[in-house]
């Protein structure tokens, strides 16, 4: 199965796995979890739609990364996929 | 008219989130040497998304994108280039990638409708370059030059000194150059971040050979810097006692009068407002 990876661990920032699925699975893992889980899942859901995805697997590892570092780890790691192919 | 200009590694997000507190000049969001092979495409990525959500930055925001003879350039170009950056910095620069560049400049701009002219700050930073110095200075959309010592004395095939006799020659040739054509001469970081002496005697010999700014490494490098490619006290008080002067001489008719015993003519006023204008523009007085 193909997938990409993307963003690290370290503080403000977020480690985007990607794979390929026959559904759309989001999985989130945060440090701010409580508080931010939801707006880190509508960045995620609003990114695939710009890319045309209703397909794929997500894990998001977040350590407090803003909207724009989620939304770019997501965007390289989807690249990265696609690359692999 | 800059002093400090701060290098963001483009593939931090934590640095690039707060690269508008440490009151640099400029910041230049790194996308060559501080980014891994690997990373080019996340980092790339991230300073685009960054300066899309971005609002207004409070200091002059500079691109550093990798050379046009890259398999980066392109891309890297494509995705910086927005109403969001006034200037793009190109690593190994030479008058004719500086005119290429131009031309790919003026396309991104047209295509998507820039407000802005985009400007250029090339690296000086290979044997070549310094040669081509005088043609590189007159390039279109170039407001300022900096000199990449560390590339440059590996092209020369010498060690790095921090008193810096290796890059005597381009410092002078640069300083010199950028001066005839009005523009920023912007030198080499100092690399030692935790020597601030050592940082301080740095820019203050640059700045006598005619140097008006620095790049930083590190955000603790900025205050230093800033503090010395500014007008002293003694010579911002010298300054508004010549404009003092020669205001009384202008209304006697003296083209050249005397202050202290020193003879003060044109060459000597016109230095005396250049120090009165950037003391201004940091507020010093």
């Amino acid at each position: 199965m193909k997938r990409g990876i993307a963003g690290s661990l370290e503080s403000n920032d977020a480690l985007i796995t990607v794979k390929e699925s026959d559904k759309l699975e989001i999985t989130i893992k945060s440090v701010v979890y409580d508080f931010f889980h939801k707006q880190i899942e509508k960045t995620i859901r609003d990114t695939l739609s710009e890319l045309g995805i209703d397909k794929i697997s997500v894990v998001c590892e977040d350590k407090g990364a803003l909207d724009f570092t989620v939304r770019a780890r997501l965007i390289t790691a989807v690249k990265r996929m696609e690359a692999s192919k | 008219m800059r002093r400090s200009l701060l290098f963001i590694p483009g593939n931090n997000p934590a640095m690039l989130r707060n690269s508008d507190v440490f009151e640099s000049d400029a910041v230049i969001y790194d996308l060559e040497d501080a980014v891994s092979v690997t990373e080019k495409d996340a980092a790339r990525e991230l300073v685009s998304g960054f300066l899309n959500c971005a609002g207004a930055l409070p200091m002059e925001v500079i691109v550093r994108i990798n050379g046009l003879d890259t398999e980066y350039f392109s891309a890297d170009l494509e995705a910086v280039v927005s109403d969001k950056i006034d200037s793009v910095m190109l690593p190994k620069a030479s008058a004719a990638y500086l005119a290429e560049l131009d031309f790919l400049l003026t396309e991104q701009e047209k295509k998507k409708g820039l407000k802005k002219r985009i400007n250029v700050v090339p690296i000086v930073e290979l044997a070549s370059s310094v040669l081509q110095i005088d043609e590189i200075v007159k390039c279109p959309r170039v407001n300022g030059v900096l000199l990449g010592a560390e590339d440059l004395s590996g092209d020369i095939e010498v060690m790095r000194t921090k008193k810096g006799n290796e890059i005597l020659y381009p410092r002078m040739k640069l300083a010199y150059a950028c001066a005839a054509y009005k523009i920023d001469a912007i030198d080499t970081p100092f690399t030692d971040v935790n020597d601030g002496a050592g940082l301080e005697e740095d820019c203050r010999f640059v700045a006598n050979l005619g140097f008006n700014a620095k790049a930083a490494i590190h955000p603790n490098q900025v205050p230093v810097i800033n503090s010395i490619f500014v007008p002293a006290q003694k010579s911002i008080e010298w300054a508004l006692r010549v404009q003092e002067a020669a205001r009384q001489a202008s209304l006697k008719g003296l083209g050249v009068f005397s202050l202290d015993g020193k003879m003060v003519d044109k060459p000597v006023i016109l230095r005396a407002e250049n120090i009165i204008k950037k003391a201004r523009k940091y507020n010093l007085i």
